[in-house]
């Protein structure tokens, strides 16, 4: 057994009440590492092409990787994934917390669940007793609700991931809710668990994870430990986290406002880091064994709500703050308060609340499809009273429901040019109409517009923010070093804000497995699952190409009316350019397919094999 | 010198387990050590820690007269110890360990190893 994992995968087959394990396979942990790297190789060979997400045989999967649960700064994150119930191709959501640790000391890498069960159920790891428990009582009640008493019945100790009502509806931006605020958020796998009548995942485990050099561990992991305290931002970062990137996106343009038609709010020092801090932080919160506890806690009061909630983040402030014009920081921790316990992921939510009160404005809804209620920015009883009908699928909440590019597609023929989304998954936090690299960023991004995997804003003010040029090269390996960390099962963050090398976890890496990757190995590893995911979209979407990796068109059509990228548009033919540089890069063809001689290179010539 | 706790710090990254576990055993796990944190969520949003006081009240509890004091610091010895886990039961503040690779409990010997790594700074040293 290599050390550093937990050694086994576990599997749930619901429909036929099968529970088994195997040992993780050593070839699969040589070629593809673990979380992200496990989940696309599972997919890939285990899923029936074609195969409905929300149908018995769909998979979904919690991943854990060689990194996850050791000491060495922020090594608290989990993979989850499956066919995207809201894209139809990849589908992948990072989330930290404290499970990946805990499931590693169960034992396992991997949970597999599949089937269906006939009634709700909740899963219940405790080491190598695993058993589905009756959760009928459960069902219907919010995810942190949920925790509660499942914590008031198991055991505080116990670390579970649960779904809302919006999954048990199959809201396809249904999210995973963890630890009291923490979300796998994205690609609606909340959905695929409800589908499956899974209503919470409970894992406590007792052993410890074996590492191949422990004294080279310890120096290694206390040198990045150092880094992160005495660097400069440390203070920053653990006082205000995510929140302090605010001030700075509106600054630079690039915070999206009333459905990205802008990149910046005219109250968004209502929302900066420190005015949270002031209004409602509680304490900092963090994840397994975390350097900077980026994660606030807080308390939201103010006129008939009163409610304790994660967050906000950057990310909900952006998409719930400015894209739907809530200028009140407690009426945005209310909102992700209500989108946590109905279980929608904050972005799509923010995303798909904006797309509705536009089209509201113009005219193409009106109070017939909303249940009489008046859509309007800036108004939060219109944002409270969206997440509710999309949770529960209450009027037009039911079209909603289906996300931006569905809902789109089947109100108005023009809509799809203002529904912000790429490959059907909503765009986060970043307007990029003048940030190119950043753009090219959400369109290639292999679940669809998230900023994950590739963040390059700040390449963009370096390297121009209206040119197409010297952006595809960064975006690409960007596209290979942040998906690393998901594969690692580590957060990105110490390396990105703190300023921990990317050596550092090769090193880390070594010691824990003794395995004798260099840098360049896991880069390429990182390359392969990067195709392989690619593949998968080739292989699940009937027609897919390069037509998939063009943003909406407002990004073209309109420009941004005020603020300090006043003007900013982004030509169709500088998309086109991008594009092209990229795929050459990459060694894909003009319509965005990876070469024969590309997958051979990386080892994924049994992708063309099986796919003859 | 005794490890103080401020537990409007912590922010439950456990960090301190991983280190004492791996200080004192080896191993990389945060249940093996002689540190508790405590949610206590959704409302009020806390972490409690557990962490020994010195405050002897195990000392009188043992009926094996197993635990005493050295240099001023609590030590449980294996020898006497005959796993009745009087200690913990005694123990005011949760903060004598059990698992189940180990017969004999386990508590803080003031090494300091976690005040050393806390992120949050909620483990101080105090006079």
């Amino acid at each position: 057994m290599i050390p550093g994992y937990g050694g086994k995968i576990l599997r749930v087959n619901l429909s036929e009440n099968k529970i088994t394990s195997e040992p993780t396979p050593e070839n699969l942990i040589r070629e593809y590492l673990g979380a992200r790297g496990f989940i696309i190789h599972t997919l890939y060979t285990e899923l029936a092409p074609g195969t409905d997400p929300l149908s018995p045989p769909a998979k979904f999967i919690i991943a854990t990787g060689p990194l996850s649960g050791i000491f060495l700064p922020s090594s608290g994150k989990f993979q989850s994934g499956g066919k995207s119930p809201l894209t139809g191709g990849y589908g992948e959501a990072n989330c930290g917390g404290h499970l990946p640790a805990e499931l590693k000391m169960a034992g396992y890498d991997m949970i597999v669940i599949e089937g269906k069960s006939p009634k709700p159920c909740y899963i219940v790891v405790e080491d190598d007793d695993v058993r589905l428990e009756d959760a009928s009582a459960l069902w219907g009640k919010g995810s942190l609700t949920t925790e509660k008493l499942l914590k008031d019945s198991l055991g505080e100790d116990f670390q579970i991931a649960t779904i809302g009502p919006a999954g048990e509806n199959l809201v396809k931006i249904a999210c995973i809710s963890h630890d009291f605020g923490r979300q796998a958020g994205r690609t609606g796998l909340g959905a695929i668990l409800g589908s499956k009548n899974v209503k919470a995942i409970c894992v406590r485990g007792s052993k410890s994870i074996p590492i191949h050099d422990v004294e080279g561990l310890i120096r290694v992991a206390r040198r990045m430990y150092e880094k992160c305290f005495t660097n400069p931002a440390f203070e920053l970062w653990q006082n205000y986290g995510t929140g302090s990137v605010t001030v700075w996106a509106n600054r630079i343009g690039a915070f999206p406002t009333r459905n990205f038609r802008s990149g910046y709010f005219e109250l968004f020092t209502n929302l900066s880091g420190i005015t949270m801090r002031k209004e409602v932080v509680v304490i900092n919160k963090g994840c397994f064994a975390c350097a900077m506890c980026c994660g606030k806690y807080s308390h939201t009061k103010k006129g008939d709500y009163d409610a304790y909630v994660e967050g906000p983040e950057y990310e909900t402030t952006a998409m719930i703050g400015g894209n739907c014009a809530l200028g009140d920081i407690r009426d945005v921790a209310y909102a992700n308060y209500l989108c946590d316990e109905y279980g929608i992921d904050t972005i799509s939510g923010g995303s798909i609340i904006a797309f509705a009160i536009e089209c509201f404005e113009r005219g193409i809804i009106t109070e017939k499809d909303t249940g009489g209620v008046k859509l309007k920015f800036g108004d939060p009883a219109s944002v409270f009273a969206l997440i509710k009908k999309i949770a529960l699928r209450e009027d037009v909440g039911d079209l909603l429901a289906e996300g931006t590019r569905k809902a789109a597609e089947t109100i108005d023929k023009d809509a799809i040019k203002f529904a912000m989304q790429v490959k059907g998954l909503e765009q986060s936090g970043y307007e990029s109409r003048r940030a190119p690299a950043m753009l090219l960023s959400y369109m290639t991004s292999d679940i669809g517009a998230h900023h994950r995997p590739s963040w390059a804003v700040t390449h963009d003010l370096v390297t121009g923010r209206d040119t197409p040029e010297n952006k595809a090269a960064k975006v690409i390996e960007l596209q290979h070093t942040r998906p690393l960390f998901d594969t690692l099962g580590v957060c990105r963050l110490p390396w990105i804000e703190m300023g921990v090398p990317v050596s550092d976890y090769a090193e880390a890496f070594r010691m824990i497995t003794g395995i004798d990757y260099s840098e360049e190995d896991l880069y390429h590893i990182s390359e392969r699952i990067w195709n392989l995911t690619r593949m998968f979209w080739v292989r699940e979407v009937p027609g897919f190409g390069r037509q998939y990796d063009l943003p909406p068109a407002r990004v073209w059509e309109d420009e941004i009316p005020d603020g300090p990228t006043k003007g900013g548009i982004f030509e169709r033919d500088k998309i086109e350019a991008m594009l092209d540089e990229y795929y050459e890069l990459r060694g894909w063809t003009k319509d965005g397919v990876p070469t024969e001689e590309k997958l051979k290179e990386l080892g994924l010539e049994w992708v063309l094999e099986s796919s003859r | 010198m005794k490890i103080g706790r401020e537990e409007s710090r912590c922010s439950g990254c456990r960090t301190c387990q991983l280190v004492c576990a791996l200080h004192h055993f080896k191993e990389n796990n945060p249940k093996k050590a002689a540190i508790g944190i405590r949610g206590e969520f959704p409302e009020p949003g806390r972490y409690r820690i557990s962490l020994c006081t010195q405050c002897e009240k195990c000392i009188d509890a043992c009926p094996e007269g197993a635990i005493s004091k050295v240099d001023g610091i609590i030590r449980i010895n294996s020898e006497k110890c005959t796993y009745c886990l009087a200690c913990v039961d005694a123990c005011p503040f949760d903060a004598i360990f059990t698992h189940s690779d180990f017969k004999v409990p386990f508590i803080c010997d003031v090494c300091g190893e976690c005040v050393e790594i806390c992120p949050t700074k909620a483990l101080y040293w105090k006079s």
